[in-house]
């Protein structure tokens, strides 16, 4: 028995499209996450993801035929070995794709955007810490392209600060990797005109509270010369250190820089939480034209997550991830915030309560389709935050979604974030200034009315 | 000289204390202990008037408050993050203040002291009142860009400072001459025009009169002036740090040749002082910072209301 494959709606306001290309054909095996088409809306044109596993039956609209009304049976598709496939947990799309009554009713996952690149089936997956991940995306950088170098103190002989530049002085020399003097408004000056001089520069700070020093470069030098010349003078080079508080470092050393760097026209900024997106993004930040900012958090750098073992494991810059699908509440977060948000959402789920967890991984461009759509499922959202609420991320997702989103609201945005205070010393007032699960999952709560 | 002795005991077994409570979590964050380099701030504070003259410093700040005459339980007790802290609890190691004995500091950020400094002496010079700031600050700190900025305004504006580099020969791991084109730190206000003295910062005694030299200098209306204080760091830079840059054996030949307070101890026994009376000091001392240690451990944490308070002065 077939599986009808409509016509889906990729955005809010599409009642129908065109189909502008088929990109397999009957007879095809497909697989779930694999392009079955392209299609216009009324905005972009957008790709068509299967969802189901199973081959191409028969396509029942050519290619080029406008005006398909969303929900149209456009293709059917045969299960495997005549069983059902099992049905896809959700259909992104909206009732109205499931117009056609008569069509046997069958979920369609769409994605409006460009997805992670699909891994080949059996990837094999290694255990990696978020530091050994970061180290390796600038080793692969450095062996593939000999204009990039890394600059820092103490990166070389002492190994990195925090251990992130382990092993590279030794493969790659002191010509590339190279120690500074405590200087980083010098240093990070002259990364930025290396940069513009056609080098690809990795300059590290021990940690994002002293490139306060060096704010002047990365804004008015890097972020502005592509804009003031015309075009005309590239700033290719990645800004990375910790950000955020580690663990009872007082004030001075505890301040996620995150919606300073992200309020800047110009500047990439990036802050990763899991192993595979610090390799992934770094790779893609270290070969952007663009200077990047980018957010580690010292945290982390212990944890291991898996990271596919593929040759040039590359992710695309501004695209969120759905780390967690689910229906009543959706929990958009970054960097360290994402594993709190995970934590919330296993506990929300023993109440009964379905989070969805978004990490936001870039956070300028920030990807507000991805958080509208699950807003659109869910229809509350809550944004969980390691930093000061004032002018913060979650202020910007909740600007964004009072703008964008409002009818799909069912509760007002919630933000989780650190308390309006400098981080304190003491112990029990560390502990109480920063976030944590239990207030993610009770703000979740409150936007479910729960 | 044998307060000198017993200033220089007290930091040492302090900092020592200071490692052990490190080691068994009641002291949290980054700590950096000035065992080794007691002779620098307790040449200089003694030659300083308290309540008149001003200090800063950065992070590696216990010594300085203790030769200051601080009370050894509230810095300690701002260690182990406690409410009888001398920041309340909220500062801890690198974040120290006392306003009543003119210390400001305790900065996190390396190399902020020195203009911070020169700011002091700006106000003292403003206020006519007499006093001189000394700012501290390390061989790392010496290649800030912001200490150039500030030698050049000090020395324009005549600024009643005293700037002392204690080079203890690294900077986390970077050796002074790694990270300095010229590794005589001393003459780094030479294109500036302020003179510049380099020092054993091992002798007390030599750290005591170069700095009374310093202040004639500066109190006759000169302007600036430098001071070099050659010294070393036993321990590792803060508690994290494996030291693998620096062998066993250079450690231990500094310990063996130049530590300070072996230098006061062989000084005080040629003028005769005996065993017994340094053995009494070292009981005192000893006495002092055990009590220090168990008022950290046992006096509370801070009022969760805390957290909330001082963020501003005044309410809007
Ligand atoms: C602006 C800034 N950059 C980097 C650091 C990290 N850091 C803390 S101490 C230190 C070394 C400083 O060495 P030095 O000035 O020689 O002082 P010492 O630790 O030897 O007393 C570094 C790099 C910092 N705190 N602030
Ligand atoms: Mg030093």
């Amino acid at each position: 028995m077939g599986i009808a494959i409509k016509m889906p709606a990729l955005s809010p306001t599409m009642e129908e499209g065109t189909l502008a290309k088929w990109l397999v054909k009957e007879g095809d095996d497909v697989r779930s996450g694999d392009i079955l088409a392209e299609i216009e809306t009324d905005k972009a044109t957008m790709e068509f993801e299967a969802v189901d596993e199973g081959k191409i039956g028969k396509i029942m609209i050519a290619e080029g035929t406008e005006g398909v009304k969303v929900g149209t049976v456009i293709a059917e598709m045969a299960g495997e070995g005549g069983e059902e496939a099992a049905p896809a947990p959700k259909a992104a799309a909206p009732a109205k794709a499931e117009a056609a009554p008569e069509a046997p009713k069958k979920p369609v996952a769409v994605k409006a955007t460009v997805a992670d690149p699909s891994l080949p089936a059996g990837t094999e997956y290694v255990k990696t810490t978020v530091r050994e991940a970061l180290r390796d995306a600038m080793a692969e950088e450095m062996r593939s392209d000999e204009r990039v170098f890394v600059i820092g103190e103490e990166v070389a002989e002492y190994q990195g600060a925090y251990k992130v530049t382990q092993g590279l002085l030794d493969e790659f020399g002191a010509k590339r990797v190279i120690d500074t003097p405590i200087t980083e408004y010098g240093f990070a000056g002259i990364g930025t005109g290396a940069a513009m001089g056609g080098l690809r520069p990795i300059v590290e700070f021990m940690t994002f509270n002293f490139a306060m020093q060096a704010i002047d470069h990365i804004i008015n030098s890097a972020a502005k010369t592509n804009y003031m010349s015309g075009g005309q003078m590239r700033c290719p080079i990645v800004f990375r250190g910790p950000n955020g508080a580690a663990s009872r470092v007082g004030a001075q050393h505890s301040q996620n820089y995150a919606p300073w760097y992200a309020a800047v026209p110009g500047l990439i900024v990036i802050a990763p939480y899991d192993a595979a997106d610090a390799k992934g993004l770094l790779k893609a930040a270290i070969r952007s034209q663009d200077p990047v900012v980018f957010l580690e958090n010292e945290l982390l750098y212990g944890r291991s997550f898996d990271v596919p073992k593929v040759d040039d494991y590359i992710l695309p810059i501004g695209k969120a991830r759905i780390m967690r699908s689910g229906s009543d509440v959706t929990l958009v977060s970054y960097s360290i915030g994402v594993g709190l948000a995970l934590e919330a959402a296993e506990t929300l789920a023993a109440e009964g309560i379905d989070a969805e967890v978004i990490d936001l991984r870039t956070l300028r461009p920030l990807d507000t389709a991805t958080v509208l759509e699950s807003l659109k499922k869910t229809n509350r959202l809550v944004v969980v935050e390691e930093g000061w609420p004032t002018c913060s991320i979650a202020s910007e997702i909740a600007a964004v979604v009072m703008e964008q989103g409002f009818d799909d609201l069912d509760a007002p945005v919630l933000r989780v974030t650190n308390e309006d205070v400098p981080l304190p010393y003491a112990a029990n007032l560390e502990k109480a200034a920063l976030i944590d699960a239990a207030r993610v999952v009770a703000a979740a709560k409150k936007v479910c009315y729960k | 000289m044998l307060e000198f002795y017993r200033q220089m005991v007290l930091i040492r077994r302090f900092e020592e204390k200071a490692g052990q409570l490190y080691g068994l979590g009641l002291i949290g964050g980054f700590c950096h202990l000035y065992i080794g380099q007691e002779a620098v701030a307790v040449g200089i504070q003694s030659a300083l008037k308290p309540g008149k003259d001003s200090v800063i410093t950065g992070y590696r700040d216990h010594g300085h408050m203790l030769a200051y005459g601080i009370d050894p339980n509230v810095i300690m007790a701002e260690l182990t993050g406690r409410e009888a802290g001398i920041s309340r609890g909220k500062g801890g190691s690198m974040h120290m203040f006392s306003v009543e004995h003119k210390f400001f500091g305790g900065h996190g950020i390396v190399g902020a002291q020195v203009s911070l400094g020169a700011g002091l002496g700006f106000a003292h010079k403003y206020n006519g009142d007499g006093g001189v700031c000394v700012a501290y600050f390390g061989d790392g700190a010496a290649n800030q860009g912001q200490v150039y900025e500030s030698f050049n305004m000090a020395e324009l504006w005549k600024l009643p400072i005293i700037f002392v580099i204690e080079n203890n020969q690294y900077a986390m791991g970077t050796s002074v001459n790694r990270s300095s084109a010229e590794d005589q730190l001393y003459r780094r206000g030479e294109s500036f025009r302020i003179p510049g003295i380099q020092v054993n910062g091992m002798d007390v005694l030599a750290v005591r009169g170069a700095t009374e030299e310093a202040l004639k200098w500066v109190q006759g209306g000169n302007g600036p002036i430098l001071l070099e204080m050659k010294t070393y760091r036993y321990r590792g830079h803060s508690m994290s740090d494996p030291a693998k840059y620096r062998s066993r054996e250079e450690v231990q030949a500094m310990r063996d040749k130049s530590d300070p307070i072996e230098g006061v101890k062989a000084y005080l026994a040629a003028q005769g002082v005996g065993e017994d009376e340094l053995k009494k000091i070292d009981q005192d001392i000893r006495k002092i910072v055990s009590e220090a240690a168990d008022f950290a451990e046992t006096s509370p944490e801070p009022d969760m209301a805390e957290l909330y308070t001082d963020v501003l002065v005044e309410q809007y």
